[in-house]
């Protein structure tokens, strides 16, 4: 019966972390396998052929299509420049000129006498893939990508918002408990990853925004100020995709939480150290977590070996409650009787009885913990 | 496939929903098939362990130990066949483990087949996480981005009219291929794409996508820029869905290799019970199974079976998803505790991102409860606009009514005519107690007239519907003893009415002779006791404006069964509308709750 319970998320100072880095579109691969990289060097890279603007010249310029040749100022190849006035024609003697001008700049590709349209093409763009986590390339997927590999500390979140970013680690207030409000974020934080430590206010997100934080870390969030902050109601824990000009990790949940200690301990370690980020959650079958991540050294004689298998839960393991009327508090199992019990609500479930220290016990439902692994 | 039920003593079955797997374990006792434990394990479909086939050993494990029976062997594997203290002789599985539908859609122009697919979608019950047009102002690069990084279930191609140009829709079905989609739910599964565009175009549109997805053809959606024709793409998506997506989860291919017979999708199963039931009792009947991730509603109407499975209403990975859909206050009308809106909003999410807690304390089990009635309504409302006289019907249109479609036929799911509503699904079966269940019922499906409760005694139809399909002796064997537990009768006439006004008397005359009177004014409701097994007849003479199936004012005599609960008179009218005045609405959902005893006196002092 040990073997029914739910996970914790994963709160690490060493794990060990791979990432796959992929291009949307074929492409060159710009690292080899050993390459040491950071998270915005650019692992691979291709070219999108820029947009096209076809344009009836003949028509603006009134003449026949044929005649537009010799209407051109630029020939195929040239660049020229928004506004640039690419041809021009002359009737009655020269009294009446028209002309027409580059609707966008770039190359003249074509110049067609059959239709009397001009191809405009625009500058191509280049798509990149960056590293995201600095680290070792371990692995070369053929015109696509690498794969990343890093020693470091490791935090998972519960839900978060906002795609990848990275900066130095901060920590703003004072405690695991204390409020992320605006008052806390000074213009020195622009471009870092800040961590609170109990729920962050929607105020104190927007003051990151303004400040140019690039992450925020936080215990807890409020779904309403999500909603007022997304502007939708979110109805499935799918994110990442938000553009809100910074990413946001709850490591709790929902509501005035103070974050773990071990996790905010961690992150505290951390301090000044560069951070990688990424809000990215899906919650369905296949889950996706955010998650931090602080590269650093591998440790002394560490084989790349996968996690351990966790361990079950039986006495002494420590818990956290996830759901009210304990919720976010943190104990030891101090029994796990066999029999199901009837609840304060009536339903019978399968129990667990907490010790939250301090002569405290509780009885709570075996579905409303979650293990904290060593 | 049937197999020699003489060989078969002890079946174990389980059900991996997406949240929780369901074991329950089948004997044969005195040469009967009966039901005899049961036991559950959160569903292991995520990180660390991201296999189903745990959650299914954990499941088994704890029924085996309440059972005495040891299941699984010290390498984690079902023991088979069954001797006198071990394993079982066969072991089968229903699933619903992958979750809600979530798809892309995709077509030439956003605001016209892009929105036809988004309805389609939308109508099959998918949430849609995205619409990729060919004019939707992203470069291909980002649209093929946005693919990968949503892992959509199903993607919906649509695009140009029948004849006309074929460019944008191959262009469509090209960069489909070039995100080369991967399936979140691991590999050896090719994605699902539905193709519902021009015509002309399916060739070119199968060269781009065949191999790299699993493709399906079915009509365009929008055949000539005036007309909309949604049924097919709608029909296919929720068929795929229920046949193919939501029973796929990490670990699945293992578990097809430890049942004995294929693994059937839950609502599959479930409505394959419920059919048999209609059809043996010659009744009309409605089921609902409501998940974690979604919501399956049954019905069988003059022989008709209709089946939908609402991807994304639940009570757990959903469960946000109901509040974002009912809206706040369509949820909180059913809260008889007041309750913070901030507060209320947290409790919905940290369910949703932790799915596998259940309420501990009273409020919070109001609270999941009205949330429930709010799914089951939405859901039943979905079930409705599929089960519809006419299939298909294409709607024609005009440009300017282009963006409002309708749904096509009538419903023929008609309350009054309804003989039974049968309750599954863990807040409707594992209820503290019945009074619960039954009010959720009669709130989230308002039936009329006279109708049957009941409800999967601890959830066991899905295992019955696959156990049906190599068993079927077993099946009905045990469904009849063991799965279904009876109610009572709720009594509801259709017609609203001012508060207080006289809505029907009635008279409810017992097998032995005795006769209880009464009358019930708009808004009221009243609980009358009548056992599992007792038949009564039951008098209601209606006031003018209230119907109890033969016409305004007519009264009417019916036979009505008691239950776990008893018979449950209901004047408060349909449709069932909630008083909006706060004060006015506490003292009606008070009066309600306390006259059907549905939740402990003390529970509502707070």
């Amino acid at each position: 019966m040990a073997h029914t319970y739910t996970p914790g998320l994963k709160v690490a100072a060493r794990h060990l972390l791979r990432r796959r880095r992929i291009l949307p579109l074929k492409g060159d691969v710009l690292v080899r396998v050993g390459q040491t990289v950071q998270p915005d060097d650019v692992v691979a890279r291709t070219e999108l052929p820029g947009a096209a603007e076809l344009c009836n010249v003949a028509t603006l310029l009134n003449v026949e299509p044929a005649e537009l040749p010799s209407r051109m100022l630029n020939m195929v190849g040239d660049f020229v420049a928004e506004g640039q006035v690419i041809a021009r024609s002359k009737s009655l003697f020269g009294l009446f000129k028209s002309q027409a001008a580059a609707k966008m700049s770039g190359t003249i590709e074509k110049i067609n006498a059959v239709t009397g349209q001009v191809l405009l093409r625009g500058p191509s763009e280049p798509v990149e893939a960056k590293a995201y986590i600095s680290g070792t390339v371990i692995e070369i997927i053929e015109r696509e990508g690498c794969v990343v590999e890093t020693w470091g500390a490791f935090v998972q979140g519960i839900f978060g918002i906002g795609g990848e970013a990275n900066g130095p680690l901060v920590l703003a207030g004072d405690s695991r408990s204390r409020r992320l409000t605006p008052e806390l974020l000074v213009p020195e934080m622009a471009g870092k990853i800040v961590v609170g430590g109990g729920r962050a206010t929607a105020e104190a997100l927007r003051r990151a925004i303004e400040l140019g934080v690039r992450g925020v870390v936080a215990g807890g969030f409020d779904d309403k100020d999500l909603r007022d902050f997304l502007g939708y109601d979110l109805g499935v824990a799918i994110t990442g995709g938000e553009k809100l000009g910074l990413t946001l990790i709850v490591t709790e949940g929902f509501g005035d939480i103070d974050m773990a200690a071990k996790t905010y301990d961690l992150l505290a370690a951390n301090v000044g150290k560069l951070a990688c980020v990424n809000g990215a959650t899906q919650i369905r079958a296949g889950v996706i977590r955010p998650e931090v991540i602080v590269p650093g050294p591998a440790p002394a004689g560490a084989a790349a070996a996968p996690d351990a298998a966790p361990a079950g839960l039986t006495v002494g393991s420590q818990v956290r409650a996830i759901r009210v009327p304990y919720f976010g508090r943190i104990g030891v199992v101090s029994a796990l009787p066999a029999e199901p019990r009837v609840l304060e609500s009536g339903s019978r479930a399968r129990v667990l009885e907490v010790d939250f220290g301090g002569g405290e016990k509780a009885i709570i439902p075996r579905a409303n913990v979650e293990l904290i692994e060593d | 496939m049937t197999m020699d039920p003489s060989r078969i003593n002890v079946i174990l079955a389980t059900d991996c929903g997406s949240t929780t797997t369901k074991a329950i374990l089948i004997e044969k006792i005195n040469g009967e098939y009966r039901q005899t434990h049961r036991g559950e394990a959160p569903t292991t479909v995520e990180a660390p362990f991201d296999d189903v086939t745990l959650g299914v050993l954990n499941a088994a494990q704890e029924v085996g130990e309440l059972a005495g029976r040891r299941l699984v062997d010290d390498a984690g594997r079902l023991i088979r066949p069954a001797t006198a203290r071990e394993g079982c002789d066969i072991y089968i599985s229903t699933s619903s483990a992958g979750g809600g539908l979530q798809m892309m859609v995709a077509g030439v122009v956003r605001k016209m087949t892009g929105e036809s697919a988004e309805r389609a979608a939308l109508g099959a019950g998918a949430i849609v996480m995205d619409v990729i047009a060919s004019n939707d102002k992203r470069l291909p690069h980002e649209q093929i981005e946005r693919i990968r990084q949503l892992r959509p279930d199903m993607i919906l191609l649509s695009g140009g009219i029948d004849g006309g140009t074929k460019t944008h829709v191959v262009e469509l079905a090209e960069l489909i291929a070039a995100a080369d989609p991967r399936p979140r739910l691991g590999s050896g599964y090719l994605l699902p794409v539905i193709y519902a565009g021009n015509k002309d175009a399916v060739a070119e549109a199968t060269d781009e996508l065949v191999g790299k997805t699993q493709l399906f053809v079915v009509d365009n959606i929008r055949p000539v820029l005036e007309r909309e024709n949604l049924g097919p793409a709608r029909e296919k998506i929720h068929e795929l869905f229920m046949e193919h997506v939501m029973a796929q989860a990490p670990g699945y291919r293992k578990l097809m290799e430890w049942t004995d017979a294929p693994i059937a999708p839950t609502p599959a199963a479930v409505g394959a019970i419920l059919k048999r039931v209609a059809e043996e009792e010659g009744i009309n009947a409605v089921g609902v199974d409501i998940g974690g991730a979604t919501t399956d509603v049954f019905s069988v109407f003059d022989g008709v079976f209709n089946r939908t499975v609402s991807a994304n209403l639940g009570m757990s990975y959903s469960i946000s998803n109901v509040l974002a859909e009912a809206t706040l206050p369509l949820v909180m009308r059913w809260s008889p505790l007041p309750m913070d809106e901030r507060d209320l909003r947290n409790r919905v999410k940290n369910k949703m991102v932790r799915p596998t807690t259940i309420p501990q304390t009273l409020p919070e089990l109001m609270f999941e409860q009205a949330i429930a009635k709010e799914a089951l309504r939405l859901a039943f409302l979905h079930h409705k606009s599929f089960a519809t006289t006419l299939k298909g019907v294409q709607q024609q249109r005009t440009i300017g009514d282009a963006f409002a479609q309708s749904a096509s036929g009538e419903t023929i799911v008609d309350m009054m005519k309804l003989n039974l509503l049968v309750a599954s699904g863990g807040v409707l079966s594992h209820a503290p107690r019945m009074h619960q269940t039954a009010m959720m019922l009669i709130d989230a499906f308002a039936p009329e007239g006279v109708t049957r409760l009941a409800k999967d005694s601890i959830f066991m139809m899905p295992h019955l519907g696959v156990l049906a399909e190599v068993l079927p002796h077993a099946a009905t064997e045990v469904f009849k003893k063991d799965c279904l537990i009876y109610l009572g009768t709720v009594a509801a006439p259709r017609g609203q009415g001012k508060e207080g006004r006289e809505c029907f008397s009635y008279a409810l005359e017992r097998q032995n002779g005795e006769i209880a009177e009464g009358t019930l004014r708009v808004g009221d409701v009243k609980l009358l006791e009548l056992g599992p097994g007792e038949e009564a007849r039951l008098r209601c003479n209606p006031a003018r404006g209230f119907d109890f199936g033969r016409g305004g004012g007519a009264a009417i005599e019916s036979a009505v069964w008691g239950g776990a609960v008893g018979l449950l008179l209901d004047a408060r009218g349909r449709p069932l509308e909630i008083a909006r005045d706060e004060k006015s609405r506490l003292a009606s959902l008070k009066n309600w709750i306390n006259e059907w005893r549905v939740y402990p006196d003390a529970g509502l002092e707070e």
